[in-house]
């Protein structure tokens, strides 16, 4: 029996304007949906072509969850968003040539070639870059929540995690800090059922991650992942109940990865099943039929969307080729920071 | 000027700086309302409230891994390990998040962390230890161990204006023993210079912590005995760590002895003794010698503890037999 509150898809145009989403929004959330898909099916092919070099992580089947959340972000709002959450940096404004330089390991990526894959992020945007060990983000998004409370800041941190990763201490601390002290944090789990190989059934015990939230002191919710319009009114609602000192809460957006745990990995321990009923609900397909359905969407629409997104992927690239490769001269380079580094706008 | 036991030199430098920046903030373990284990923040509460004197859940990760992301939103976070010892729990949240972050995403991460370390009080194995050399090894962390009660403030001002990650490592023995003369003012002792603490002619003695006065006392007994002249260089830092001072000074004594209370193996005296190794070879007249607890966790009885810590006589016999060399 679940202790998390269990939510309910969303239905019509008209609850989906209660909770704030006009139409141009419903159609810039396919946009940020097809650009997400976009930008990982093209790095997938880079890769294939030898042109990124390391390894290669894919969210399909998260993309939702990722936009989802993302797009009920305040402007100040901060997230450590992880490596099946290419949305988030999508919504947040970074431009895909500049996530396909980062693939590349080129001068414009946002970390210039010092970390590779979705392990980036454009601290103006408010996005902190991850690490792969996870969940050690949280405990950040955690600070970035105290900071707003010391300085009495109506802002709100977001910080991922992966049901993997809830098995570390770190996942703990972090909750119970901040459920301690009643931060403005959302705590977001990507649950997509496999962490690498290892199934939930011995990642953890209870039946959802988000029961959790109770021990914690704050309130645990299950949204089906693939529903972009559940997990961004879910998100909303934790975000400004968060914004108005309402404390933190557990979202659990339960997906499955479609694909391996990066691309190397075919995902020969997934049953062939699973996979089945969840391509039935893939989110991207999902809420174009949403849109049908309920927001008159029509097949002009439909292909204007996706002739610019195209353009955006094409220009991209070649703009991500012609980027500097970093010199090796410049290794050293940003080990230490300077005092020069702290003159940006968080630290005024 | 007035006199000052090292810790009211930390508690002073940490308070005027509160006071004078709004983004500094103080966070661990009984903190608060206690005032710090060792009453470093003892009355902080009172003046700046709980939410600039935070008292944290046991749960280092938290609390350093929160600093991070309050410094990233512009704080200038100070975490207090109640040990040291204890610091190895946020060690992970230090050498992966912390020191890179910078580095590989051009975020800087200013925020220091307190580490009252050390020995010679029966602490046993985890409430002794000097942790500095693991953390000297990770490029990204910067790392401080003040002697004397003027550089415990002037470092930690320095500390908490640095735009990186201070690991901040105040000698618990020190706390209470060593009284001296601490400036009123706003100051800043440099990282990276080190201090003679004493000048002399025929050995190099490079050290830093308590043991520049175990140094000091094994110092004063050979020159009374047999007239040798130990110069004493308190490196003050050990990330970064002042190269020249050292070089400069085996130029002119030929002889060099490295002394810490940390272990031996991959002790930060190694990398002192490659360097002068490396850079000086040509000046020196007798082996770089290393005076090091041995490899072993901190005992606590007190006749192990005394044979664990290098006492005045182990530096005595060293720099006699160096000496003579």
């Amino acid at each position: 029996m679940a202790i998390a509150r269990e939510a309910e898809p969303v239905g019509s145009l008209t609850e989906v304007r209660e909770f704030g989403l006009d139409r141009e929004d419903l159609l810039g959330i396919y946009r940020h949906l097809l650009t997400t898909r976009g930008i990982e099916e093209r790095g997938h092919i880079l890769y294939k072509q030898g042109k990124i070099p390391g390894s290669f992580y894919t969210g399909r089947g998260n993309e939702a969850a990722a936009v989802g959340v993302a797009t009920a972000m305040g402007p100040d709002d901060v997230g450590t968003p992880l490596h099946r959450d290419m949305g988030v940096h999508v919504v947040r404004g970074v431009e895909p040539w500049r996530i396909f330089a980062q693939f590349m390991g080129r001068m414009d990526g946002p970390t210039k070639g010092r970390d590779g894959n979705v392990h980036m992020a454009d601290d103006r945007l408010g996005l902190i870059a991850m690490v792969s060990h996870l969940p050690a983000m949280l405990p950040v998004a955690v600070g970035c929540a105290l900071a707003f409370r010391i300085r009495e800041e109506k802002r709100v941190a977001l910080g991922w995690f992966g049901e993997g990763a809830s098995a570390r201490g770190d996942t703990h601390e972090s909750m119970n800090l901040a459920g301690v002290r009643r931060l403005p944090v959302v705590f977001i789990c990507d649950n997509n059922q496999w962490a690498y190989s290892t199934p939930t059934h011995l990642e953890y015990a209870v039946e959802h991650i988000a029961d959790r939230a109770k021990a914690y002191g704050f309130e645990g919710v299950v949204v089906d992942g693939t529903d972009i319009l559940a997990v961004h009114r879910e998100a909303k609602k934790a975000i400004e109940k968060a914004r108005e000192g309402g404390g933190p809460t557990l979202i659990e957006c339960l997906t499955l990865r479609m694909e391996g745990h990066a691309v190397h990995d075919d995902a020969f321990y997934v049953p062939k099943e699973m996979f089945e009923e969840w391509a039935k609900r893939d989110p991207l397909e999902r809420f174009r039929t949403w849109l049908r359905e309920n927001a008159e969407f029509t097949d002009e629409q439909e292909d204007e969307i996706r002739a610019e997104v195209k353009k955006l992927l094409n220009d991209a690239i070649k703009r991500a080729e012609e980027s500097e490769i970093p010199d090796a001269s410049t290794l050293l380079d940003g080990v230490f920071a300077t005092p020069e580094d702290l003159d940006t706008p968080h630290h005024k | 000027m007035a006199e000052k036991t090292y810790l009211q030199a930390i508690s002073d430098g940490l308070r005027g700086e509160m006071r004078r920046d709004k983004r500094v903030f103080v966070i661990g373990e009984d903190v608060g309302v206690y005032g710090g284990a060792f009453k470093v923040t003892q009355g902080f509460q009172e003046e700046f409230g709980p939410w600039r004197v935070i008292d944290a859940p046991l749960a280092e990760t938290a609390i350093v891994g929160g600093c991070t992301g309050a410094a990233i939103m512009g704080m200038r976070p100070v975490a207090e390990m109640q040990f040291a010892d204890f610091v190895s729990c946020a060690w992970d949240h230090l050498v992966t998040v912390a020191a890179k972050q910078r580095y590989r995403a051009g975020t800087p991460v200013p925020i220091v962390v307190r580490c009252p370390s050390g020995g010679g009080f029966s602490g046993g194995p985890f409430h002794s230890q000097n942790p500095e050399s693991s953390f000297a090894h990770i490029p990204g962390l910067k790392v401080v161990c003040p002697a004397t009660p003027e550089d415990a403030k002037g470092l930690l001002v320095s500390a908490i204006e640095d735009p990186n990650p201070v690991l901040y490592f105040e000698h618990k023995h020190l706390y209470r023993r060593i009284k001296a003369d601490v400036p009123d003012e706003r100051y800043t002792t440099p990282f990276g210079e080190a201090r003679v603490h004493r000048e002399g002619d025929d050995i190099t003695l490079v050290t830093w912590g308590a043991m520049v006065y175990t140094a000091s006392e094994a110092a004063n007994q050979v020159a009374e005995e047999d007239g040798t002249s130990v110069e004493i260089l308190d490196l003050r830092t050990i990330i970064p760590w002042d190269r020249k001072a050292v070089l400069e000074s085996v130029e002119k004594t030929s002889k060099v002895i490295v002394l810490h209370e940390d272990t031996h193996t991959g002790g930060f005296g190694g990398e002192i003794a490659a360097t002068i190794a490396e850079e000086s070879f040509e000046h020196l007249d007798a082996p770089v010698k290393r005076i090091t607890a041995p490899d072993a966790p901190v005992p606590f009885a007190p006749t192990l503890e005394k044979a664990f810590i290098p006492q005045v006589d182990d530096v005595v016999a060293g720099i006699k037999e160096l000496a003579a060399y």
